[in-house]
C-alpha cells in the first residue's frame, strides 16, 4: 500500500522521439492517493496500458520519475517494486496445481508456509475455485484461468499496489459483476492501492472513487463518476462517457449568448475565451426537454431502449440525440430547450470553466 | 446407425497405396522373404524358418553392436538436448541477430551427411586436419584412426556440431510462441530465472522437446554413413554399429539370409524403443 507519484512522465515506443505524435504517452503529472481506487479508462491504443506498465516497471519510461511513498523506483526492477499486475488474457502455470499458481507469488518472496496456506485458501475461496485446488491448472476453462491469475495479483497482503489490465474481458457477464464486487470489498477491507483499466465505462463507473479519462496519450480528465457525468473537460469524455454520449455542436459565443444556426441560447455567464479559438457547445441527451416550446428540431428516428427513448433528430443542421422517458410525448412540431445549468462551452475541445458559478470549475 | 459405404474413396487413395507398396512395403515384404530362407545363388531358395533370426540373436557380433549404438544414442541425447534448449534459450529476441542466427543454426543441416563425414575426417587427420595437426602440435596425443576413445570422441563431436542446430530450431520455434505476457506475469509475481525456465519454458518446448528427442533418437540409431566415412567402424569394431554391421553383412559378406534378419530387428528396435519414449513422455503429460 503505497501513495504513488508520476512526476513528467512521457513514453516513447520508437528510438530519439522529437514531436509530441512520437508519444504514446505524453506528458503524465499525477498523484495517486495511498488506498485509492482508480479506473483508467480510454479507448483501445490510448496508452493506459502503457501507464501501467510503467507503474509496475515492466516499462521504462523515456522520461519522468514515479515515486512510491515518496521514494524514486525509477530505476527499480518489477520485483524490487513489489507491485501486483492482472492482465487482460490469462496467464497460468500449466503444471502446477491451482492451489500451488496461487501460492507461488508468495513462495517466490520466502513467506512461511503457513501463512501460504491461509492467504491462498482465503483468496482461493473468494475467487470460487476451493473444489479446483488440487487440480492442474492446465485442464481449466479461460475464465477459471483467468480467476487463477486474478487471485494470483490479490494473494499477496503487501504490495504496494494492484494493477488490473482489463482483467475482466474474458470472464461472463454475470461472473463480472460478482468478481467486480469482490474487489470493491477486498479495496474496502485492505485499502490496497488500485489502478484498474478498462474501456468498459460501466466497470470503471461501479469500481472507482476517481476515474482517470485517457485519450491520446495524455490525461483529459480525472474526477467523480458524477463529475465526469456533469462537468466533461474535454468533448472526448462528454462523448466516451454517457450512452449516448454528449452533444457537442458547433457554436459562436458572444458575451453570454451562444448562437447555433439561426438560435441563440442564453448562458446565464459570460465564458472568457481566447479570440480565434474553435468553439462549441455541449449537452447532454438528458438535459433536452422536447416538447412544444423553444427551438425547432427535425426528428430523424426515435429508438426504444425499454424505459427510455433516444431521440436522433437534427438541430440546426446538426444531428443531436435526446433522451426522453419511455412514456414521454413527442409532439408533431417538436421543439427543444436546453438546460442552462447542464450547458458547457469548449474552446478548441476544452472546457471553459464557468467562473461565475460557485465549484463550476472543474 | 447406418454407416453408408462409399467404395469410390478406395480410388481415390489407390495412388498413394501403389506408391507407399513400390517404395515400402514391397521392399520390406522382399527382405521378410529373404529371413526366411537360404540361397546358394541361381534364384534357387531354400525354407529356413526362424534359423536367421536364431543366429542372429546369438551372436555377440549382434549384441556389442547394439550396445554401441545404445551407448551412441545415450550420449548424443544426453548432450545434444540440454546445449540445444541453453543455446535457443540464449538466441537473441528480435533484431538483426534472429535471421543471423537462424541461418549460422541451419547451416550444419543443410550439409549432406557423406559431406559431414568427410569434412570431419580430413579435419581430425593428424598430418594435414587443422584439428589433428593442432592437437599434436599442442602436444595432445589424438588420432582417431587407431585410438578407440578417439574416434568416439571424434563421431561424437561430428554428431553434436551437426545435429545441436535442430534440436536449437526446434526449441526455438517453441520459445518463440511463449507470449510476452507470461514473461511479464512472471516479473510481478517475483519469480527467478530458473522458476521462469521450469514453470514457463519447459512447459511450453515440451511438445517441440518430444520432437527434437524422437528425431534425434531415431536419427543416432540409425548412423551409418559418418562413421563409414570416419573409421569405417573401426578402429578394430569399436564404431561399427548396428547399420554398418548389417552393410558389412549384406553386400560385404552377401549373406543375405542374415543381413535380412538382422535388419529387420533393427527395424523392430527403433520402432520398439520409439513407441516406449513417445508413450511414456506423452503419458506424464496427460497426467493431472
Amino acid at each position: 500500500m503505497a501513495r504513488i507519484n508520476l512526476e513528467h512522465i512521457r513514453h516513447a515506443y520508437g528510438p530519439n522521439p522529437k514531436k509530441p505524435s512520437d508519444y504514446s504517452l505524453k506528458e503524465v503529472h499525477h498523484e495517486w492517493n495511498d488506498g485509492g481506487a482508480y479506473a483508467l479508462l480510454g479507448p483501445s491504443g490510448c496508452g493506459k496500458t502503457t501507464l501501467l506498465n510503467i507503474i509496475s516497471g515492466l516499462l521504462q519510461p523515456s522520461e519522468g520519475r514515479i515515486l512510491f511513498d515518496g521514494k524514486d523506483v525509477t530505476n527499480l526492477s518489477t520485483q524490487d517494486r513489489n507491485i501486483a499486475q492482472v492482465f487482460q488474457f490469462p496467464v497460468i502455470y500449466d503444471t502446477m496445481t491451482v492451489y500451488d499458481n496461487l501460492a507461488f507469488p508468495l513462495r517466490n518472496r520466502r513467506v512461511p508456509e503457513t501463512e501460504v496456506d491461509r492467504r491462498v485458501k482465503e483468496i482461493i475461496e473468494m475467487i470460487g475455485l476451493s473444489d479446483w485446488s488440487r487440480k492442474k491448472a492446465q485442464g481449466l476453462t479461460a475464465d477459471q484461468k483467468q480467476k487463477i491469475s486474478l487471485g494470483r495479483g490479490l494473494v499477496r497482503s503487501d504490495v504496494s499496489a494492484i494493477l488490473f489490465d482489463e482483467p475482466l474481458t474474458v470472464i461472463d457477464p454475470h461472473m463480472k459483476w460478482v468478481l467486480r464486487s469482490q474487489l470493491k470489498r477486498l479495496h474496502k477491507q485492505f485499502g490496497f492501492t488500485m489502478v484498474y483499466v478498462t474501456h468498459d465505462q460501466t466497470e470503471a463507473l461501479t469500481f472507482a472513487d476517481k476515474v482517470v479519462v485517457m485519450y491520446d496519450g495524455e490525461i483529459v480528465q480525472i474526477g467523480t463518476p458524477a463529475e465526469l457525468f456533469e462537468r466533461p473537460s474535454h468533448t472526448f469524455v462528454g462523448y466516451f462517457i454517457g450512452s449516448p454520449g454528449m452533444n457537442v455542436l458547433p457554436a459562436t459565443v458572444e458575451g453570454s449568448a451562444v448562437h447555433l444556426g439561426g438560435q441563440t441560447i442564453n448562458l446565464g455567464f459570460a465564458p472568457k475565451i481566447a479570440s480565434g479559438a474553435r468553439t462549441e457547445l455541449g449537452i447532454r441527451p438528458e438535459f433536452i426537454r422536447l416538447g412544444r416550446e423553444g427551438m425547432p428540431v427535425t426528428i430523424s428516428k426515435v429508438e426504444d431502449i425499454g424505459r427510455q427513448k433516444i431521440v436522433r433528430a437534427q438541430f440546426a443542421d446538426k444531428p443531436i440525440a435526446i433522451v426522453v422517458h419511455e412514456d414521454g410525448d413527442i409532439p408533431s412540431d417538436p421543439r427543444v430547450t436546453f438546460d442552462q445549468a447542464a450547458i458547457n462551452i469548449y474552446a478548441d475541445s476544452w472546457r471553459v470553466p464557468d467562473t461565475s458559478r460557485v465549484g463550476g470549475g472543474a | 446407425m447406418q454407416k453408408t459405404w462409399n467404395n469410390k474413396a478406395w480410388f481415390m487413395v489407390l495412388p498413394v497405396l501403389v506408391l507407399v507398396a513400390f517404395s515400402a512395403v514391397i521392399p520390406l515384404m522382399t527382405v521378410v522373404n529373404y529371413s526366411v530362407q537360404d540361397t546358394f545363388g541361381n534364384n534357387a531358395f531354400f525354407w529356413a524358418g526362424t534359423d536367421w533370426f536364431t543366429d542372429v540373436l546369438q551372436s555377440d557380433r549382434f549384441w556389442d553392436a547394439l550396445q554401441r549404438n545404445l551407448l551412441f544414442s545415450g550420449i548424443i541425447l544426453a548432450i545434444e538436448i540440454p546445449l540445444g534448449i541453453l543455446i535457443a534459450l540464449n538466441m537473441p529476441k528480435k533484431g538483426l541477430g534472429v535471421p543471423v542466427c537462424l541461418v549460422l543454426m541451419a547451416l550444419p543441416l543443410l550439409i549432406p551427411w557423406n559431406v559431414v563425414g568427410t569434412i570431419w575426417q580430413v579435419f581430425g587427420r593428424v598430418d594435414i586436419g587443422l584439428l589433428g595437426y593442432t592437437m599434436a602440435a599442442l602436444g595432445i596425443q589424438y588420432n582417431y584412426v587407431n585410438n578407440v576413445f578417439d574416434a568416439w570422441v571424434t563421431l561424437i563431436v561430428m554428431d553434436i556440431w551437426h545435429w545441436t542446430s535442430l534440436v536449437v530450431l526446434l526449441c526455438y520455434a517453441g520459445l518463440a510462441s511463449i507470449p510476452d505476457a507470461y514473461y511479464q506475469a512472471a516479473k510481478i509475481d517475483g519469480a527467478s530465472r530458473w522458476a521462469v525456465f521450469r514453470y514457463i519454458q519447459l512447459p511450453k518446448m515440451k511438445r517441440v522437446l518430444l520432437i527434437a528427442f524422437l528425431l534425434r533418437f531415431m536419427d543416432s540409431f540409425m548412423i551409418y554413413t559418418e562413421p563409414f566415412v570416419i573409421t569405417g567402424g573401426g578402429p578394430g569394431n569399436a564404431t561399427t554399429f548396428l547399420s554398418i554391421d548389417l552393410v558389412k553383412t549384406a553386400i560385404g559378406q552377401f549373406d543375405l539370409g542374415p543381413a535380412a534378419a538382422l535388419s529387420l530387428i533393427y527395424f523392430l528396435i527403433i520402432l520398439l524403443l520409439s513407441w516406449i519414449f513417445y508413450t511414456v513422455m506423452t503419458n506424464s503429460d496427460a497426467q493431472t
